[in-house]
């Protein structure tokens, strides 16, 4: 179970810019690393993510184990009407996880 | 031409040129790059990757990447790539963009592996591809601990 953090400003009027910013809270694991037993963790980081709004697709990223612990990401998208923004992502474990918002346009 | 008149075209000419030079910021030969751009040429402009000029530690530092362009129906960024010099794993995030995101920005914390040198190249949707280059120093690697 992946937890995630979704900040977007209170409300916006219809055409204007909405900066959208997400943590993830996910490990994102390089595949070097040793734990405290000396034994090696094995990579597991998320690779892909998408943002859909209303329905649409207004932002998708690959990311690699070049994106520190905690991923954070930080875009614009234009807002339309009132709906829900639905973030979806996947790790090397094929672990899936989602978190979702509701952007208010005035 | 003199040994002297030839240092100097050398140090103001040569620099003055490579700076308007398409591939100013990529190599040409790096497989990485040719996947990206399919041996397409990088032009240097209208992006910018913004990092601070060191780090204490790489496990986490803010990096920004802007393309200065419109972002309507008929022109927009399609993509932007962020590259690794010296990663393990080189290809570090693509970003997908369109007409819907209104501005080309994209923030987001990195990991790197000691002090080099980041590119983030830029696709157009006319299919042209434009870059910037920032190095960075960083003090603490962060696949230091372990390997």
């Amino acid at each position: 179970m992946a937890l995630a953090r979704i900040q977007l400003p209170k409300d916006a009027k219809r055409g204007e810019l909405v900066e959208v910013r997400i943590v993830i809270q996910h490990p994102m694991e390089t595949g070097f690393r040793r734990d405290a037993g000396g034994e090696r963790v094995a990579r597991n980081a998320i690779h892909s993510l998408a943002c859909r709004y209303n329905g649409a697709e207004v932002f998708r990223a690959t990311l690699s184990t070049g994106i520190a612990a905690n991923p954070y990401l930080r875009f614009f998208l234009r807002a339309g009407e009132s709906g829900d923004l639905d973030f979806w992502w996947l790790d090397d474990d094929e672990k899936e996880g989602t978190a979702k918002t509701r952007l208010v346009v005035a | 031409m003199k040994r002297r008149d030839f240092l100097g075209f050398t140090l103001v000419i040569l620099p003055v040129q490579a700076l308007g030079q398409a591939n100013a910021h990529v190599s040409t030969t790096d497989p990485l790059v040719v996947a990206i751009t399919k041996g397409k040429d990088v032009l240097p402009g209208k992006v910018k990757l913004e990092l601070p000029a060191v780090a204490v530690n790489g496990h986490s530092v803010a990096m920004t990447v802007k393309v200065e362009s419109p972002m309507s129906a008929a022109q927009y960024v399609r993509a932007v790539h962020l590259v690794s010099e010296k990663n393990p794993v080189r290809e570090m995030a693509t970003f997908y963009l369109g007409p819907h995101s209104g501005r080309a920005e994209v923030g987001s914390r990195i990991r790197l592996n000691g002090t080099q040198r980041i590119t983030a190249i830029a696709e157009l949707s006319d299919g042209s591809f434009w870059s910037d280059q920032v190095a960075i120093e960083v003090r603490e690697a962060a696949c230091t601990d372990g390997g």
